[in-house]
């Protein structure tokens, strides 16, 4: 290898280059001032920044181009801000390079690793003192400080137990029963069939009972969407056709992939496209995945009239909703 | 005297006047005729659904049927009602250029007139939804924003995008932004569902509702930049484009003037 | 003795008696760094670390980290009434009514995006040159564990004000959680307080984001730092630059001018963008509510390739037994992840065992010289940039009028497809720019003026190259594969038989090089 490279050798250090400030008083002097000049911005900046705090009103606006009609407070703040610390440190930069020393020094590198004398020396050092100790010898000492070192790792495991309570059922049974009216979301209000036309969708809650409130957690389980479609578009089994009332379906909101909101229907397609990863269900077939990474359709809710003529649940789900977990089957 | 005798005997002189004789008589009598657009005659009626039905057989029964029963190539109109016809054609969807993946906006070739026309025949063949008039329209009073701001999010954004920017649909078709759209078409796209759009009937969301969305949408236009650009109001795709690009540049560009020997 | 000497005398004394710190200041400010730009781009990490800790703790003082219902009634009209979590109704106040506050929220989220993208090209650095080699292959650990934590720690922190976007990624998170086999539900409950979303995870991520995390973090970055000064920083290598030693500036005044500096113009860049550009703005996308969403919803830019790859999974689940394993989510959320960054991790101890170099290196690699690792990082990049491009694919379409099923089915293929294209573009572009390298040392630099030979012929004159140059093009080593018998000198099958063969084929790739101008090169040119 020396062979090669004995032609071409290393020419050291190049032979410092001075700068103008170095050797010229008028220069050094232009230096001087562009820098002063640099952290007088700055400090104008600062001023900008309190002024605009304390006497531009927050609902100044004022239009700008790019920006468009923009936050005057605001914006005078943000300058203001921006502009007292670059202009430090632009400054600060520009002493460095124009005034400061700026010759290279060389400095020595020393291996990482330790001398051999420096190494067994702590070897020795370790072997003695570690045999003092005796951990080796002493096994009945080793094995009680394993035991009592091991039990008390498990405490914060212990600890955290109240961190929350365990599924049981809770990701299987949603708001929907038997009975269960189909009610707009927003606005509460019981739905008919002929309410909808055909094409229509409607983002639909289980109605509450008296004494009942709704939680986001509610929402997250019970979101429903209705769809109305000709009847004849179906191309549903017996059962699940059963569940559909003349031309309408329901099928549960929670994307069975990952838990967003299904809420996007295609009325030319008759697809539901989540826009979370893209999963597209197809709904006259019972919200089969047709693209996109669901592995699994939405969950239909079975629906139809109760004797008053509004739309109501048959049943719960017959499946969990929302994304696919271990103990699903 | 003698200036006016002598222009009085020029060879322009008679057709001058007549073409300010018609002039007088069409401005008069399309002024008169206008205040009472609203107010159709039966008469007036029928003339504007066979000029609709003219129009309609000329430019649009080669795709919908001559009897607005479809075709391969497009969908029936019987039912769409005077409103599906308002937006299309208002909008300059219809007729439609690019068969590929769906309609655009673009400059209407029919005038309003005309677009009235059309509107009143499809409507004659069967009964749909109708144009909102004016005071169905009025937003301000009737709406109600941080209620439609909810009603939005939930029915429209998914589609449309939280600031109603407009969003991606499958293979191709998109919603459009609603920016600078006009509150009638907007509550007409909502009744008829056009085209990918599904229907949003008024028992579902209520008239009063769709005005509150409506009032949203406006008041979101007008709405001002809080912080500053709004980068397309589409969320942190392009907040990362910029830091790459603006934010970036100009940290290496300094950085890289930083470690410049100075001349 | 002038007064401000006497002042000073005191005080250092005063501080010396009781420390000692002279000895260590004395050693330390004479201190030599390197300087290339390409230097700064870890210090822009630090220095937006140091803004975020600022401009967060500013926000701690009004944020309220409960999701306990409120009624909003502050004053911006379109939320009017409306209820919401405290959480997300004081994020509103920062944004509206504290002044200076929702310039703080903009400095804080744009001076994250920096830190990662600083961390990412600082990163690139590092690999490119080969810096993460021994005695630095801890370091490169710490910053790859910064680097996902740092990912994490972004996520945390924009999913604190509660907002429709962030909680769409929250549930999406629950969702990963959920999904891991065996325990996924009890950890997703037990992170949760129960079901999604409940009310205790806003808070606890609270504490995470700003107690947990900040804390590893400033031991990581410590740690981090105090490895490069003690073990001194790599140099470019160049004339008078050796193993043994390093050349550049003394810490006072010069580096420290800079240094100190640039800390200032980071957060003036970062400053200058929170005031001049809008980012996450809350009020505009509404409370979480699970029975919402927005088209074209994707998380801050670190994350998207994450997105990208769950979107282009293909809809994979196993039903066993009663069980579900859900590979679609488990595959691109945490799995390939998982082998990426411990690939990653593990590098410096992957490249040592291909080339067998266990020596100190301080000298940093051009990238041409190392062809294939240039080119393996070229195919990683490629595979993010498919992978972050596809998380984007709705708001892609939707602004170049194209199809998201498209624009998907491109990335499933070009997934798999363009980053080997990439490595073997990468590693030829490196091979030719090394033939480059050797036909300039050789015959010098065209002038671009001609010459006629008195026989007629027309040739370019040119010029040799400096010493300097010279010395630039040819001073790295070209180390031979590496030399791995299978069998012994009496033909017997050594040990470890496939994985030497493995590291012999790889090795031998590796090596691949156009040789440096040898000694018999330069002579036989000087004839010419």
């Amino acid at each position: 290898m020396s062979n090669e490279i004995e032609a071409i050798k290393d020419p050291g250090l190049p032979a410092h280059v001075h700068r103008k400030a170095d050797h010229d008083p008028v220069a050094e002097k232009r230096a001087e001032r562009q820098v002063a000049i640099l952290f007088l911005i700055s400090a104008l900046g600062t001023v900008l920044f309190i002024y605009s705090y304390y006497f531009i009103s927050t609902d100044t606006f004022v239009f700008l181009p790019i920006l468009g009609s923009t936050n005057a407070h605001q914006l005078g703040l943000g300058i203001g801000l921006a502009t007292a610390l670059f202009f430090i440190g632009a400054a600060a930069i520009h002493w460095a390079k124009t005034l400061m020393p700026d010759e290279e020094v060389i400095a020595m590198r020393h291996t990482m690793r330790s001398d051999d004398e420096d190494r067994e020396a702590f070897v020795a050092t370790v072997k003695e003192r570690a045999g003092a100790a005796g951990l080796g010898r002493r096994s009945l000492i080793k094995r009680s400080m394993g035991l009592s070192l091991g039990l008390i790792g498990l405490s914060p495991l212990v600890l955290l137990r109240d961190l929350g309570p365990l599924p049981k059922d809770d990701l299987t049974k949603t708001s929907w029963e038997a009975g269960t009216r189909l009610v707009t979301d927003p606005g509460d209000r019981p739905i008919r069939p002929e309410d909808l036309e055909i094409g229509a969708v409607a983002q639909v809650l289980p109605q509450l009972r008296p004494d009942e409130e709704r939680t986001l957690n509610n929402i997250g389980k019970d979101a429903v969407l209705l769809i109305r479609i000709r009847p004849e578009e179906f191309q549903l089994s017996a059962e699940r056709l059963s569940w559909t009332h003349d031309g309408i379906i329901a099928f549960s909101k929670i994307c069975s992939h990952m838990g967003c909101a299904v809420a996007l229907y295609e009325q030319s397609t008759k697809h539901l496209l989540c826009p979370c990863h893209q999963s597209t269900f197809d709904v006259p077939r019972a919200a089969k995945v047709i693209f996109g990474p669901a592995a699994r359709p939405l969950p239909q809710l079975a629906i139809t009239v109760d004797a008053e003529g509004y739309l109501v649940a048959q049943k719960p789900f017959t499946e969990p909703i929302g994304p696919s977990f271990w103990e699903r089957s | 005297m003698r200036k006016l005798s002598q222009l009085r005997r020029s060879r322009i002189a008679s057709p001058l006047l007549l073409v300010i004789a018609l002039f007088t008589i069409g401005t008069t009598f399309s002024v008169a005729s206008a205040s009472n657009k609203s107010e159709l005659t039966v008469d007036q009626r029928s003339a504007q659904i066979s000029e609709g039905k003219q129009l309609f057989l000329k430019g649009c029964s080669s795709c919908h049927g001559l009897n607005l029963e479809g075709t391969s190539i497009a969908p029936s109109l019987i039912g769409v009602g005077a409103a599906s016809v308002d937006f299309q054609v208002g909008t300059g969807r219809m007729p439609m250029a690019d068969m590929s993946t769906q309609a655009v906006r673009k400059k209407p070739i029919y005038n309003a007139e005309q677009t009235a026309a059309l509107a009143a025949y499809v409507a004659s063949t069967a009964p749909g939804p109708a144009i909102p008039n004016d005071s169905a329209l009025n937003y301000e009073r009737d709406g109600n924003t941080a209620d439609g701001g909810t009603l939005f999010r939930t029915n429209c954004a998914m589609c449309h995008n939280f600031a109603a920017q407009g969003g991606a649909l499958t293979q191709g078709k998109y919603a459009p932004t609603l920016m600078g759209v006009e509150p009638k078409y907007i509550y007409e796209a909502m009744i008829t569902g056009p085209q990918a759009m599904p229907v949003f009937s008024d028992k579902t969301i209520t008239p009063a509702e769709k005005l509150s969305i409506i009032k949203w949408i406006k008041g979101a236009e007008k709405e001002p930049q809080l912080g500053g650009a709004a980068l397309g109001r589409v969320g942190p795709v392009t907040e990362g484009l910029l830091v790459w690009t603006l934010g970036l540049g100009l940290l290496i560009g300094v950085a890289v003037w930083l470690a410049t020997k100075a001349r | 003795m002038t007064a401000r000497e006497r002042v000073a005398g005191t005080v250092a004394n005063y501080v010396d008696e009781r420390t000692g710190a002279a000895k260590w200041a004395k050693k330390n400010l004479t201190k030599v760094f390197p300087d290339h730009w390409s230097f700064l781009l870890g210090e822009v990490a630090l220095y937006s670390f140091i803004i975020l800790l600022l401009s967060g703790t500013f926000l701690t003082f009004w944020f309220d980290p409960s999701q306990r219902e409120v009624l909003y009634e502050g004053g911006y009209q379109p939320l009017e009434g409306l209820h919401m979590s405290a959480a997300y109704a004081s994020t509103l106040h920062i944004s509206f009514e504290v002044r200076g506050g929702l310039l703080m929220r903009q400095i804080h989220h744009w001076a994250a995006l920096i830190f990662m993208a600083a961390i990412v090209v600082h990163l690139m650095r590092v690999y490119f040159t080969g810096a993460f080699r021994k005695p630095r292959e801890f370091n490169w650990i710490i910053g790859v564990g910064l680097l996902t934590l740092g990912i994490v720690e972004g996520f945390l922190g924009y999913s604190l004000p509660d907002d429709l976007l962030s909680g769409t990624g929250i549930r999406i998170a629950e969702a990963i959680i959920q999904a891991l086999p065996v325990v996924g539900t009890y950890i997703a409950f037990f992170a949760f307080g129960g079901a999604f979303p409940g009310e205790a995870f806003i808070p606890r991520i609270f504490t995470v984001h700003v107690l947990l995390l900040p804390g590893i973090f400033l031991a990581l970055i410590t740690a981090h730092l105090m490895l490069v000064w003690y073990q001194k920083h790599t140099q470019w290598p160049g004339p008078g630059r050796t193993e043994k030693n390093v050349v550049g500036y003394p810490l006072m005044p010069a580096y420290m001018a800079k240094a100190g500096g640039f800390f200032f113009i980071v957060f003036g860049v970062t400053a200058f963008l929170g005031a001049v550009a809008s980012i996450n703005p809350i009020w505009l996308y509404g409370p979480y509510n699970p029975g919402q969403i927005s088209a074209g919803s994707q998380p801050d830019w670190y994350m998207g390739w994450l997105d990208g790859l769950v979107r282009m999974s293909p809809p994979l689940e196993t039903h066993l037994l009663g069980h579900t394993i859900s590979w679609n989510i488990l595959i691109p959320g945490l799995i390939v992840p998982g082998i990426l960054f411990t690939g990653m991790a593990l590098y410096p101890f992957i490249e040592s065992w291909i080339t067998g170099d266990k020596r100190e290196h301080h000298l940093l690699d051009r990238p041409r010289n190392v062809p294939n690792r240039t080119a393996l990082g070229a195919m990683s990049l490629t595979f993010m940039l498919v992978a972050l491009i596809n998380g984007g694919n709705d708001i892609i379409a939707n602004n170049f009028h194209l199809g998201i099923n498209q624009i998907m089915w491109f990335s499933r293929i070009s997934i798999f497809v363009l980053p080997p294209i990439a490595f073997v573009v990468t590693k030829r572009i490196c091979l030719s720019l090394q033939r480059a390298d050797r036909e300039l040392v050789l015959h010098g630099r065209e002038t671009g003026r001609l010459m006629m030979l008195p026989h007629g012929e027309f040739v370019e004159v040119h010029e040799p190259i400096s010493p300097e140059l010279a010395w630039k093009l040819t001073a790295h080593e070209q180390a031979p594969a590496l030399a791995l018998e299978e069998t012994d000198s009496r033909g017997v099958r050594r040990a470890g038989g496939l994985k030497n063969k493995l590291r012999k084929r790889i090795s031998q790739a590796n090596a691949e090089n156009i040789a440096k101008p040898t000694v018999e090169d330069l002579k036989a040119i000087e004839h010419h």
